[in-house]
């Protein structure tokens, strides 16, 4: 049991931390520390870092919820942890 | 026919309030289980809503596209910091603080480092930071209904009170639960509606998300964007696109700093303590998102639109400035209100309205009142202006609502139940909570009515105070099985004594004028971060003196390890329960 939660934790840690680098590649890094770059480029009226900023990394945030979640569930599942 | 707008605004105020009330009544709680915690049985897609409406406070429904409209990109730390927080909450701790099932953050806290003076911290944490938000959400109330209904602001402020209340005190969380999700179709609705009209008036395509990006719809075939940043950068104000807020260190300690303090506000946590399970837990913080991200994204295509149309309506073409005494009604209005202010400088009757502060004769355009004039400003039909403010409402209302059960609670249940009278029945306690909410919603009446200082100050506080202090105590509670409850608690006190200690040498203690020994300015900023900012920084000490003081004083007993390897996985999770 104890080498089986371990594992079980060390996959979620992974996970984890997969995500929270989307999350600061979307936000802090295409929002705010190479905005300047992005906004070169043109999304229709938006420029690409101001959209990151106002619109895309809020998009991301929400896919990222969803796919954790997903993830988690399935995890649960291999590992046989999941709530009866 | 045309009602006038007086008579709208009182149908759908007064209308969406008898639905509030019947609602709370068809819920109420019978039982602490139910008080606190909505007997366990909220299911995901619901728990997501009722966090959408807890979450966005009359900060969001009326204050943030105004900031929004005069920020720019700088606005943006807004948009990233206050959504980002729930990528946080939903990995980080929403799903083991719903495992472990207890009914509050300061409760888990204590078990968690089995110390009674844990939980003692961070209930005073909580309620600082719960108590300087609801000021800001009762000033929000008292401002929506003097401005449409016309009543004393003390009056306004009186009756929305009563309201909260009427259903906070008697549905606990379960009727709170589904007012609150009534509450979101309200007031998502009334942010939506005007938002589409004016997205297709200005770009004729009807979705704010595109439209934001679309060419005018006048035939020139400019982009909305660059037509606005010519319009502010004409009149020399900073380019709406690439305005920073301060420096871009600033921006990246603000943004985080409203991301670590959203996880750690404790009336959002305790929202996933209503789900069935650890399952539920988890899904319910990405519908949250969604629900919140439908206004999120909207705010910036409405603050810029509305930015848009204002400088539109004051100088419609260039050169041509429009006369102050032919203003359109919605001027007159706010002029009354003293929200917006004209002095005619030059003497030509009409109104100039730059950046330099010699010439500029908009001597006053106060940022709120710019989502709550907005559809007047764009000409929308009277029941528009009449849902926005049954909208506004909805939000300070149910804010206020998830704040005052969060301060009573932890009151109740943490050191009334927990600490000082342990043997008190179920009975008892649940009639304590209800006693001690109205105490809450009397003294922050009296706060909303004589705010100590500005009340925007004390919001940023609560993000601070979040931030520093029980973010980091709940996330090391859960990540680390070894920190002990000495760490903890050394490690909330100083980060919150820090974050405090800031944020008071630059605004005044307690945000009293004149008592700021180094003064509001720039120079003197660490870093150049701001005050409102400098929670990352109270976070990062938080860290740091809880893992020193987990090395000397070693780690936490074998029962408590154990207890941290429980609740980190989903088997065996009940509801919520009360031993």
């Amino acid at each position: 049991m104890t080498t089986k939660s371990t594992s079980y934790w060390q996959e979620n840690i992974r996970l984890i931390i997969k995500c929270l680098i989307i999350w600061f590649i979307v936000s802090f890094g295409c929002g705010l520390l190479f905005v300047e770059q992005l906004n070169t480029i043109r999304l229709g009226g938006y420029k690409l870092g101001f959209w990151f900023a106002q619109q895309g990394s809020i998009y991301v945030f929400v896919a990222l919820v969803f796919y954790y979640s997903h993830a988690m569930n399935k995890l649960d599942a291999k590992y046989g942890v999941e709530e009866e | 026919m045309d009602m006038d707008l007086k008579t709208l605004t009182y149908i759908a105020v007064f209308g969406s309030f008898a639905m509030y009330f019947a609602i709370a009544w068809w819920a109420r709680a019978g039982s602490t289980s139910e008080f606190y915690a909505a007997g366990g049985g909220v299911g995901p897609v619901a728990n997501g809503i009722a966090i959408g409406a807890d979450w966005m406070s009359a900060a969001s429904f009326i204050s943030m596209a105004g900031l929004i409209s005069f920020l720019g990109y700088g606005g943006s730390v807004f948009l990233m910091g206050w959504t980002g927080g729930y990528v946080l909450l939903a990995m980080l701790l929403a799903p083991y603080l719903r495992k472990h099932g207890k009914f509050t953050v300061p409760e888990f806290i204590g078990d968690r480092y089995y110390s009674k003076s844990a939980r003692i911290v961070a209930v005073a944490c909580l309620i600082i930071a719960s108590l300087t938000y609801i000021i800001g959400q009762m000033k929000g109330v008292g401002v929506a209904f003097s401005r449409f209904l016309e009543v004393d602001y003390g009056l306004g402020l009186g009756i929305g009170m009563a309201v909260v209340w009427v259903y906070a005190v008697v549905g606990g969380m379960k009727g709170i639960t589904y007012t609150q999700i009534a509450q979101y179709v309200v007031l998502i609705f009334a942010y939506t509606v005007p938002a589409v009209f004016i997205s297709l008036h200005l770009t004729g395509n009807p979705i704010p998300q595109l439209g934001l990006g679309s060419t005018m719809a006048d035939g020139s075939g400019v982009y909305l964007l660059d037509k606005l940043d010519m319009v502010v950068t004409d009149l020399g104000f900073k380019e709406y696109t690439t305005a920073k807020l301060g420096s871009s260190v600033n921006m990246f300690a603000y943004t985080l700093s409203l991301m670590i303090g959203t996880a750690g506000l404790p009336h959002v946590i305790m929202r996933f303590f209503t789900v069935p399970s650890v399952k539920a837990a988890r899904a319910s913080a990405g519908y949250a998102l969604v629900f919140i991200a439908l206004l999120y994204t909207v705010a910036p295509a409405v603050g810029a639109m509305a930015r848009l149309n204002l400088m539109n309506t004051i100088e419609p073409t260039p050169g041509q400035n429009l006369v102050y005494d032919e203003r359109p009604q919605w001027f007159k209005d706010w002029e009354v209100t003293g929200l917006l202010k004209f002095e005619d400088k030059n003497g030509d009757g009409k109104i100039q309205y730059t950046s330099n502060a010699d010439t500029n004769e908009m001597v006053k355009v106060d940022r709120d009142i710019m989502v709550l004039a907005n559809p007047a400003i764009a000409n929308l039909p009277n029941w528009v202006i009449a849902l926005v403010a049954a909208g506004g409402l909805a939000a300070a209302l149910s804010t206020a609502a998830g704040l005052l059960l969060a301060i009573s609670s932890s009151i109740s249940h943490d050191l009334m139940k927990g600490v000082l009278t342990p043997n008190i029945s179920e009975k008892n306690e649940l009639l304590s909570s209800r006693i001690i909410m109205t105490l809450a919603i009397l003294v922050s009446g009296y706060l909303g009515l004589n705010p100590p200082g500005f009340a925007a100050g004390t919001v940023a506080l609560a993000f601070g105070l979040a931030a520093s202090s029980i973010f980091p105590a709940l996330m090391m509670g859960i990540f680390s099985k070894k920190i002990s409850g000495h760490a903890a608690v050394a490690g909330m006190c100083s980060g919150i004594g820090i974050t405090m200690l800031y944020v008071f040498q630059h605004k005044g203690i307690m945000f009293i004028p004149g008592t700021a020994f180094l003064g509001n300015m720039q120079p003197n900023w660490f870093m150049g971060i701001s005050p409102n900012a400098f929670g990352v920084v109270g976070a990062i000490v938080n860290f740091s003196v809880a893992f020193i003081v987990s090395k000397i004083t070693g780690p936490a007993p074998e029962n408590i390890q154990q207890l941290v390897e429980n609740f980190r996985i989903p088997a065996g999770s009940g509801s919520a329960h009360n031993h």
